[in-house]
């Protein structure tokens, strides 16, 4: 594997999507990774992020930043480590009572996994949606309206109504729901759920989503509702997504990563990786050769 | 990176793009032999010979078809990516390269025929045959490189269209001079400059292929003299 180390001199710039990736000056040497794993003013940064599992090293020295309005998407084959990186994002990971994470990891520059750190509020600005959905067992109103009380963004009626509405459009459910508000959000169908779950994410107006495989357990109509959504959310949110479907990821995505036993092999532009990887185990990986 | 199209999990899909791969090589000597017989029908004014290459003509056009129809399918059933990605598009623009050379071909031929019943021209049979080797060996070094993806034979042999071009505008010069010395040609020497221009267009055609081959193993499209993108990787 190419070792490179960016700096002033051979860094090159590259234009993804809305996201600024002119010359990244940093000493950090990005072990391994090919292509374009930083990019100037992050939303979110992680550096040189080592993860075990009690003796198991899970992630291996993974450095990568998440550019403001990008949706960065990670592929790999399964027990690549990508779920486990995109978790350690908003300490999903601590609850996991064996697992330790090593590394600089911040938001808008702050430690994510600082002394003082609140993981509470964390989980607010940091938000994730899981495989498959998990409405609460509660009514669709209050399946939305939840994160805001809890977080006391809203108290009174007419507030949380509102964040419920906006969320709700947001997420493309709106019309489909709101002539039952009060109805289990269980009831609905498995692609309903999953923005409702969306929904619920962004009530809370947090600045990152994180999604794991969000569209693994929906049929192809709830696939490309989701994805419409995505590329909506980008506007607004900073996007992470797992995923096992390189379409997906090449329709999303403006960046694209790809992780092999818990190395990120390489980071470059969607349309580059899809069209013309830089390294072999990419190429081996997205056109289903013998890696 | 090396290319290997035969390593995929899937060996179906190993075998549609070998499949597609040989089927492109297959019509490409069939062209290639068209060339060569239209323009043997023209210097011996061999009608039989020219009418045999109109008749192949329509077999090409079809493979032409028929590689499309199974790069659709490859793609509708595969959705390729990468080197697999840039083989199909490959084979898409090559066939279409290769059907507009059958083409020039068929053009060469009736100009053969129109030569048999006008008599055969004063000139030009020299120029003919000298542009016609060269194409053909581009047509044939172009459909190498292809095979065993060469981008350094490749880069070579787009070089030599511009010998191509030159001899082109020499044999022009001296074929305008001739009709203007023998006003009573021009009818004949006409057919033989068509044959020249076709000739010149098959060398664009072989040049195309080339360009193709640095795609499909580089993933730089050098196309309408970008080749800025090959020294960009």
């Amino acid at each position: 594997m190419n070792t490179m180390i960016l700096d002033a001199g051979n860094a090159a710039p590259a234009a993804t999507g809305q996201v600024e990736q002119d010359t990244v000056e940093t000493n950090i040497k990005v072990s391994e990774t090919v292509g374009q794993p930083l990019c100037k003013d992050a939303k979110l940064s992680m550096r040189n992020v080592n993860v075990f599992y009690g003796e198991t090293q899970a992630i291996h020295d993974v450095s990568l930043d998440i550019g403001r309005n990008e949706v960065v998407a990670m592929i790999g084959p399964s027990g690549c480590g990508k779920s486990t990186f995109l978790r350690c994002i908003n300490r999903m990971n601590d609850t996991i009572e064996s697992c330790r994470v090593e590394g600089d990891l911040t938001l808008d520059g702050e430690p994510i996994y600082g002394p003082k750190v609140d993981v509470v509020p964390l989980r607010a600005r940091v938000g994730m949606v899981f495989q498959k959905p998990n409405p609460f067992p509660k009514t669709i109103y209050e399946n939305v309206a939840y994160g805001p009380k809890i977080h006391g963004i809203a108290s009174r009626r007419a507030e949380l109504d509102e964040i419920v509405e906006n969320s709700l459009r947001r997420a493309g459910l709106w019309d489909e729901v709101k002539d039952r508000l009060d109805k289990p959000g269980t009831g609905l169908s498995g692609g309903q759920q999953q923005r409702l779950c969306i929904a619920r994410a962004i009530a809370v107006s947090p600045e990152v989503i994180l999604m794991d495989e969000p569209c693994s357990a929906l049929d192809p109509i709830a696939t490309a509702r989701i994805e419409e959504l995505i590329d909506e959310l980008r506007k607004n949110y900073t996007i992470a997504i797992v995923t096992h479907s390189m379409q997906q990821a090449a329709r999303v995505s403006q960046r694209t990563a790809y992780f092999h036993l818990g190395h990120l092999v390489e980071v470059n532009d969607t349309e580059t990786v899809f069209t013309n990887p830089q390294h072999e185990l990419t190429e081996a990986y997205i056109t289903g050769r013998f890696g | 990176m090396e290319m290997h199209f035969d390593q995929h999990i899937s060996r179906q899909f190993n075998e549609d793009l070998e499949s597609l791969k040989s089927e492109m090589l297959e019509m490409g000597g069939m062209v290639t032999r068209q060339v060569a017989e239209a323009v043997e029908s023209l210097a011996n004014a061999d009608s039989e010979l020219a009418e045999k290459v109109l008749r192949v003509e329509k077999e090409i056009d079809k493979r032409e078809m028929d590689l499309d129809e199974h790069a659709t399918l490859i793609i509708a059933k595969r959705q390729p990516a990468a080197s697999d990605l840039r083989m199909v598009m490959s084979v898409i623009r090559i066939a279409r390269d290769l059907e507009r050379v059958g083409d020039e071909a068929a053009k060469i031929a009736k100009m053969a025929i129109a030569l048999t019943e006008e008599g055969t021209a004063p000139r030009g049979y020299t120029e003919i045959r000298h542009i016609a080797n060269a194409v053909r060996k581009m047509l044939n070094d172009a459909l190498d490189a292809y095979t065993r993806f060469d981008v350094k034979a490749a880069l070579d042999t787009l070089a030599e269209d511009e010998q191509v071009d030159m001899d082109y505008r020499s044999a022009l010069r001296e074929m305008i001079t001739f009709m203007m010395e023998d006003p009573r040609s021009i009818s004949r020497v006409m057919n033989v400059l068509w044959s020249l221009r076709s000739l010149e267009r098959i060398g664009d055609h072989a040049k195309n292929i080339c360009e193709q081959v640095v795609y499909l193993v580089e993933g730089a499209d050098i196309r309408h003299g970008h080749e800025e993108n090959l020294r960009k990787l």
